[in-house]
Order: structure tokens, then sequence, then C-alpha cells
């Protein structure tokens, strides 16, 4: 790696320990920021002369505090820090502040940071790019590639987010037991929502999107990290491994998507897959069921199938059974409804399905599913209006590309009646 | 003699690398890898996954932790590769390994990536 690449991974990995103790010292979001970009550009100049310090985090911690109180210094016209040249050289200061940085404080730090991107009154999409932003640090113009909008929409809607976020006051106060787990159940659906914002990107060639779902791994693997025996955080992060293992398969090489029953296995990514098999094996140690590890259990037992028709549907029915008992929703329901027809057959699935007419109609997979089930059971005018429906609410091209190869499969078996 | 090389850095900083900056060390990586096996030097090699994916036995008191051995008293004395089914029966062979070594740790670290190379016999100690 050339110099900058290293600093770059230093900065971008030390960014979310560094930046939440700067919110905790100076318990205002912009200022925290502002000192950490200081920091950053200090960092810049004095890490390529200096080699790269012990504790990137804790410099930059120290070296961001130091700069943002002589701003303020300087403008009381006081006392001004020595400058950058003695600054950079800080390895005994340092090692008293990594001494400082209780781990357990750290780690509150931290959720804090996390934790204040998800507050309820946000909307989920204003939750994914603030956290994007401050914890991640994307640039703007970064996010607004991932979300398909214009810079300055993106700008606007992270400045709305921050200055709800900022009325609402951070939590700065030490959290009680109850507190903390309930910070990390949000914590964890926001994670899971960066993930999916950049999982259901509908081409493979929107890499911005994609590079999401690793920045969610990647904070997953940091949340683990302060959090080692979490069974539910091992659960969402297996959960993401195990879906993004699929990423290379699910887009043909024309950008269009491909269902899981005709993805080329063999493009899976074993890396991955081993990686989430190994943390929920670890998460089933703890014998405390939660919704995430279900979920990676479902993803896990297609990851193990050889092909898809060796896809322990029994077995994923039953984990739907269960999550679904957890969780209640129609959504749920329909996945259980596709695992009981693939077990079981079309028509026990359909009669589980028709309930939930109402309350998914405006959904496109619940009549895409409902057409699948009717045309295998020939009931091909009703298959044909579920489809018809379906394609009205695709939300991508490629969603309304596979529901038209349905009506083209209907199309010939009524031809060759 | 044989030497084990034991591969220490920043995880954080590791992990956030792109898959680009990855692939670009594994491949250098991978020239100096390629020249020693054409000298017979080369044993086996890997890749351990991330430290999250860890799990530890505090072998006198039968406890299993989440995560990896934190304890900077104890040194790192010796490991074994071992093909187990799952964690329990990773934990099954750490506690017989246990029962008949006692005291210290066992680090439970699933293998990311394994390059069986073979020394020639004759440089086998």
């Amino acid at each position: 790696l050339t110099d900058l690449a290293w600093i770059d991974a230093a900065l971008t990995s030390a960014r979310p320990q560094a930046l939440s103790a700067l919110l905790r010292y100076f318990r205002d979001l912009d200022t925290a920021e502002e000192a950490y970009q200081d920091a950053c550009l200090k960092a810049l100049t004095a890490w390529p002369r200096n080699g790269p310090p012990r504790d990137p985090a804790a410099w930059l911690i120290f070296v961001g505090r130091n700069v943002a109180i002589d701003a303020k210094r300087r403008a009381a016209k006081q006392q001004t820090l020595p400058d950058e040249d003695q600054l950079s050289d800080l390895s005994d200061i340092e090692s008293d502040v990594v001494a400082s940085l209780d781990a357990a404080d750290y780690r509150d730090d931290i959720l804090r940071l996390l934790f204040v991107c998800c507050h309820p009154e946000l909307p989920a999409t204003q939750q994914v790019a603030l956290a994007l932003r401050i914890v991640s640090g994307l640039s703007v113009a970064q996010i607004a590639r991932a979300f398909l909008i214009s810079e300055a929409a993106m700008e606007q809607r992270i400045t709305r987010a921050k200055r709800r976020v900022s009325a609402a006051g951070a939590p700065f106060e030490t959290p009680t037991a109850v507190e903390r787990s309930e910070r990390l159940a949000a914590v964890a659906a926001m994670l899971y929502l960066v993930f999916n914002e950049g999982y259901s990107a509908n081409s493979c060639d929107a890499s911005a999107r994609a590079a999401l779902c690793d920045e969610a791994i990647r904070l997953a693997r940091l949340l683990l990290q302060l959090f080692p025996s979490e069974p539910e955080i091992m659960g969402l992060t297996a959960l993401m491994l195990l879906q993004r293992a699929r990423a290379e398969a699910r887009f043909n090489p024309d950008g269009e998507m491909v269902l899981l029953e005709n993805q080329n296995r063999a493009l899976w990514s074993r890396d991955k897959i081993a990686e989430g098999l190994a943390l929920l094996d670890k998460a089933i140690r703890h014998q405390v069921r939660g919704p995430y590890q279900i979920q990676a259990a479902i993803a896990a037992l297609h990851a193990r199938a050889q092909s898809f028709v060796d896809t322990d549907w029994a077995q994923i029915e039953l984990l739907y059974a269960s999550l679904e008992h957890m969780q209640p929703s129609p959504v749920v329901t329909l996945n259980r409804a596709v695992a009981v027809s693939k077990a079981r057959g079309a028509a026990p699935a359909l009669v589980m399905i028709e309930p939930l007419a109402q309350r998914l109609d405006g959904y496109f997979h619940f009549h895409g599913v409902r057409g699948t089930l009717l045309m295998q059971l020939a009931r091909h005018g009703e298959a044909r209006a579920a489809f018809n429906r379906a394609i009205a609410l695709a939300n991508s091209p490629a969603e309304a590309m596979h529901i038209r190869a349905q009506l083209d499969k209907l199309q010939e078996a009524a031809g060759g009646q | 003699m044989l030497y084990a090389f034991l591969c220490y850095n920043n995880e954080a900083a590791v992990m956030s690398w792109s898959k680009t900056e990855d692939d670009v060390v594994m491949a250098r990586l991978s020239e100096v890898r390629e020249k020693l096996r054409r000298q017979g030097k080369l044993g086996p090699s890997l890749r351990l996954m991330p430290t999250t994916a860890a799990t530890t036995l505090i072998k006198e008191k039968d406890l299993v932790l989440d995560g990896p051995y934190a304890e900077t008293k104890e040194a790192l004395l010796g490991f074994y590769i071992i093909d187990c089914a799952n964690l329990e029966d990773a934990l099954g062979v750490a506690r017989e390994l246990s029962a008949a070594n006692p005291g210290g740790a066992y680090e439970i670290r699933p293998v990311r990536l394994f390059n069986d190379d073979q020394l020639p016999q004759a440089s086998a100690v």
C-alpha cells in the first residue's frame, strides 16, 4: 500500500472511536466533527513524516481535542498551543491518552455515536444517510451517489437529520444495562438498514451502493468487538456476511438480477460464507434465540445447499415459523409460504397467503409469489392477473423483467395446450 | 530450523482495506511465497478470520469466552490446525487437549485461507 492508502485505512478505521470520544468531550456533533477533521488534516502531514502512530485513534483524539481547544483560545486571544512540529511528536503524551481510554468508556462512546443516528423520529433513509456521513465519514457526494439523488438534495437531507438529532440532544450519561441493550438493538436495526440500502441496489454496477453492504459489515464487526457476547450482534453480522457472499452471483453480465434458484453457486464467496457460519455457530452456543440469528440460520441453509433443489426447505419453513412467532409480519408469512410451497407444494402455500391479500396489496413480491403459486396450480387466468399487478408494482427494471419472463412462461403454457 | 512467522497488524485498519487494496497485498505476498516455494522452503501458511470469529477456552476454569484471548501476561507457545465440524466440536477437541495439558487458554479461531504447502521431508525437524 502507498503511504496515502495506509493513512486512509487507518483514518477510516479509527474514525468511530476518535469521533465518538470527541463527541463525549465536546458534547456537540458539529464541534466534534470539526475537531476530527482538523486532526485528520494534521495526520496527513505528520504521519508520512513521523510514521504511523501506535494508536491512530488516540492520536486523533488528542490532536482533535487540542486543536479545537486551541481554536477557542485563539478566538479568546489567549495563549496558543505549540506549533504543529511539536504537536506531531506525540509518543509520550499519546500513551497517557491511551491509558485514559478505558475500554468500557469507549465502548459506550461508540455506541452513543451510532445511537445518535437512529433517533426514532428520523425516517429510515435519514438514519442511514446520517450514519454514513457521521460514523463512516463518507462524503455527501458519495452518499448521494449511493442513494441515486442529487448532492444538494442529500446535503439537505443530512442537514435536516442533524438538526433533528441535535434538538433531541445526545444521551451523554452512562447508559444503564437496559438502556445499553435498547441502544444496541436500535443500532443493529440501523446497521441492517445500511446493509439493505446497498443490498437492494438493482444492478451489479451500482458499486457505490454495494459498498454500503461492506460498510455495514465493517461497523457490525466493530460493534461485535465492543460487545463480544451478544448473540444477536453475531447473528446480524453472520446474516449480512451470508447475504453479501452471493453478491457476484446476483447479477448477470448484462446487469440483470438473477434469482436465488438460478444463481451460479460457484460464484458465492466461500470466505464470507465460512465467516458467517462461524459467527452463527458462536451465537447458537448462547441458546438465546433472536430474529437476526434465525434469519442468519435461513441464509446459512441456502449457503450450505449444493444446489437450489438440495435446499432444506422443511427446515427453512420451521425457521420462518419461529421468526413469525417472534416478529409477526405479513412479509414473514409470505416468506414462510414460499418455503411451504417448495417443501409441500403450491396448494397449502396459497391457502397461507390468501389472508394477506389486503395488507400486502401494494407489495410487489406478494403478487409475484401469488402469481407463481397460481401458475403452478395451473390457474393461468388468475396467475396472469397477479403477474400484471406485480409488474405495475415492480421497484426496478430487473423485477419487472423477471415477472415478464413468468408471463412468457404462461403464454407458452397456453400455446402448448 | 523451522521458524513460525506470526503476523500482527492493526486489525481494524486491515479490515478497512478495500477489496482492491487487499488483493494488491495478497498478490505481492504470493510472489514472495512463490519464491520460497521454488526454494523448497515454504510450509503451510494461512490467514485467520477476524478476531470477532474467535472463541476462547480458559482451561482450568473450563470457561468459554467470546472473542480472542486478550491477556498479555501469557505468551503464545504453540498452535494446532485441526479439522472440526463446528465450534462445539472444536471446543471438545480443546477440552481434550486441555485435560492433557492444563493451564493457560486456547483461542479457537477459524482459518480463512489455508495454503497447504508441504516442506520437503528432509527439512522437517
